[in-house]
């Protein structure tokens, strides 16, 4: 298991150079060159060439990248032109908000998703079944944003339960967390269902139900556990899903995140904080995946890491 | 059994399909025609293209006029949806908006295939090193959660409407790639294809004549529901202020701006959502009817 988890290490390291080159050359093909931007638009060619030197734009691009990724290494992801304060130190004050959205919309996707997909596979092609899923695609067809809207209009603004943005307060995560896990869990329900209803054909639930085990027993016992793989990849699958809808989540809501962060950033032209949070995303989200197929062994014993 | 009594057997059985001439297209259609799920979603699709088409004969009023005299006006009979803060009637800007939902999303997913479907072709036809690369290549575009890679490509290109349609499609590559290099594997070392190579068919031969129309359904089915996703994601883009730019009536954008009204005029942003809603809807249900009548067993 030890050597698994690290063999799948190393082989995280190919795909996030993948990540970091291709982060870097997105950025770099910007038309217009950066320098100008920083230095100012009535800047004369000298001062542009003196923060082309200051910044090494002036290097061939390998050189560029071999630099970025020294930096990496160090945790240095460059500075921010918009607050001049380091990316890395701007990413990690934003960071614990977006997990938190992110975690507790897993929360709401795998309760909701899996609730409503039990149900609807108990009894499949009965009047629950059919509405659940016919809910489920308005579910996954609905955009986050409006969504989140939504419930604003309903909680906020005319129920004045809670409140309609910010991030400080574990209040202020209840309506996000809804919004963006809700679309999830539509997905979840769906693919709970079909794999429910793949295991309850099979001999080993009809052997259940001749001894005389209870239905709730087969149900959430033998059934339900042996409809978990797919169930977890999908989970895994989501949580990226899960990242990019903060960013619509976090501006809805105005929480003080990574995904707001990288709104802003674009919005400035902040080219060394888009790239910093861009790759620290998808790092998180390449972890996440591993942390996914760890988790199979747990469930599967069956499945073997060697 | 005998060899007489094989062959006696596939004759009657020869004759059998010859007498019901059910092609597989044609039990495909049944099978879609009997599913309910399916025709709402056909019929929802064919209305929004035909609202998309017909745009200038149905909307009642001019989608970016302004007209100072009636902003924010609730639905009224004058006003099926209301108007905006300039005043523009908003079933208007809903009927002209469709045109470019589902232009974004067509032409974004047709990016998609083409690149897609080529990439994964190669891929899966010639094996070893070529697959190698392109898949290594595939995965690191995965290794990016969906959205926020067609973010960062607009944030380098530039909002607007082409540079969406160009994001949308870049992000797909990948899943397309995916669905042909599998399809691909799974006919092509069946006898036809070695058949066809044995009489000195050339690869390009081989791959559009013989192997392509094996991996025709997945493509259909995973097209109609990535232009779901295209339709959704290029709306957020737009939402975001990264997608077509005011005074053009795109959905997502009609809903950004009505946010600053919610309190006053909720109908500005409530119902550009809802018609997104219904479109991607359409889709979804088109291509989940579409998946059951292919092939019930296909993992999409």
């Amino acid at each position: 298991m030890l050597g698994y988890i690290a063999k799948r290490l190393l082989q995280m390291i190919p795909t996030l150079i993948g990540v970091s080159i291709l982060c870097f050359i997105i950025i770099h093909s910007v038309p217009g060159d950066p320098a100008n931007l920083i230095a100012g638009v009535d800047a004369t060619a000298e001062e542009i060439q003196i923060v082309k030197e200051r910044l090494g734009l002036d290097r061939p691009l390998y050189e560029q990248y071999g630099s970025y990724v020294m930096g990496l290494l160090q945790g240095d992801m460059g500075k921010s032109l918009r607050s001049d304060r380091p990316v890395a130190e701007e990413l990690l004050t934003r960071f614990p908000s977006t997990i938190m959205l992110t975690m507790l919309s897993v929360v709401v996707m795998v309760l909701v998703g899996l609730f409503a997909g039990i149900m609807s596979a108990i009894r499949p092609n009965s009047m629950r079944d059919n509405a659940t899923m016919m809910v489920s695609l308005f579910g996954i067809s609905m955009p986050v944003f409006w969504s989140g809207i939504m419930l604003i209009l309903v909680f906020s603004y005319y129920l004045q339960w809670l409140p309609s943005g910010g991030s400080t307060q574990l209040k202020h995560y209840i309506l996000p967390a809804i919004a963006l896990g809700l679309s999830s869990s539509a997905v979840l329900a769906r693919l709970t269902r079909s794999s429910i209803l793949e295991v309850i054909h099979q001999d080993f639930i009809r052997t259940a139900r001749a001894k005389g085990v209870r239905e709730k027993l087969i149900i959430y016992k033998h059934t339900l556990k042996n409809a978990l793989i797919p169930i977890i990849t999908i989970v895994g699958l989501e949580f990226g899903h899960l990242l990019g809808g903060a960013v619509l989540t976090e501006t809805v809501f105005s929480m003080n995140g990574i995904g707001r962060y990288i709104i802003q950033s674009i919005q400035f032209r902040d080219y060394p904080a888009i790239q910093g949070s861009i790759l620290f995303v998808a790092a998180i989200f390449v972890i996440v995946n591993l942390v996914v197929d760890l988790c199979y062994g747990a469930v599967d014993p069956r499945i073997r890491y060697d | 059994m005998s060899d007489t009594d094989v062959s006696v057997q596939v004759a009657t059985q020869a004759a059998e399909v010859s007498y019901q001439r059910r092609s597989p297209w044609a039990s495909m259609l049944r099978r879609f025609r009997k599913n309910k799920r399916a025709l709402v979603g056909f019929w929802m699709v064919v209305v929004f293209v035909g609202i998309a088409v017909f745009a200038q004969a149905i909307a009642p009023y001019d989608p970016i006029e302004q007209n100072m005299d009636v902003i924010l006006q609730p639905p009224s009979a004058d006003h099926l949806f209301g108007t905006d803060e300039y005043g523009r009637d908003i079933l208007s800007r809903i009927i002209y908006g469709s045109q470019i939902s589902l232009m974004i999303g067509i032409v974004g997913v047709l990016i998609s295939v083409v690149i897609g479907v080529g990439l994964g072709t190669v891929s899966g036809y010639f094996g070893g090193r070529t697959d190698m690369f392109i898949m290594r290549i595939m995965d690191i575009f995965m290794a990016f959660p969906s959205f926020l890679l067609a973010l960062a490509i607009v944030s380098v290109l530039g909002p607007g409407m082409v540079n969406v349609m160009i994001a949308i499609g870049i992000f797909s590559v990948p899943t397309f790639a995916r669905i042909s290099r599998s399809a691909v594997i799974s006919v092509k070392n069946k006898e036809f294809i070695e058949a066809a190579k044995s009489m000195g068919a050339s690869h390009a031969r081989v791959i559009f004549k013989h192997v392509l129309p094996n991996s025709v359904a997945p493509i259909i089915v995973l097209s109609t529901m990535r232009i779901a996703t295209a339709i959704l994601t290029a709306s957020g883009l737009s939402f975001l202020g990264m997608g077509a730019q005011p005074p053009t009536p795109e959905w997502g954008a009609m809903l950004s701006t009505g946010r600053e009204y919610l309190r006053t005029a909720p109908h500005v942003s409530t119902i550009p959502g809802l018609a997104i809603m219904f479109m991607v809807l359409a889709f979804n249900m088109l291509g989940d009817g579409l998946r059951d009548a292919l092939d019930p067993k296909m993992k999409l």
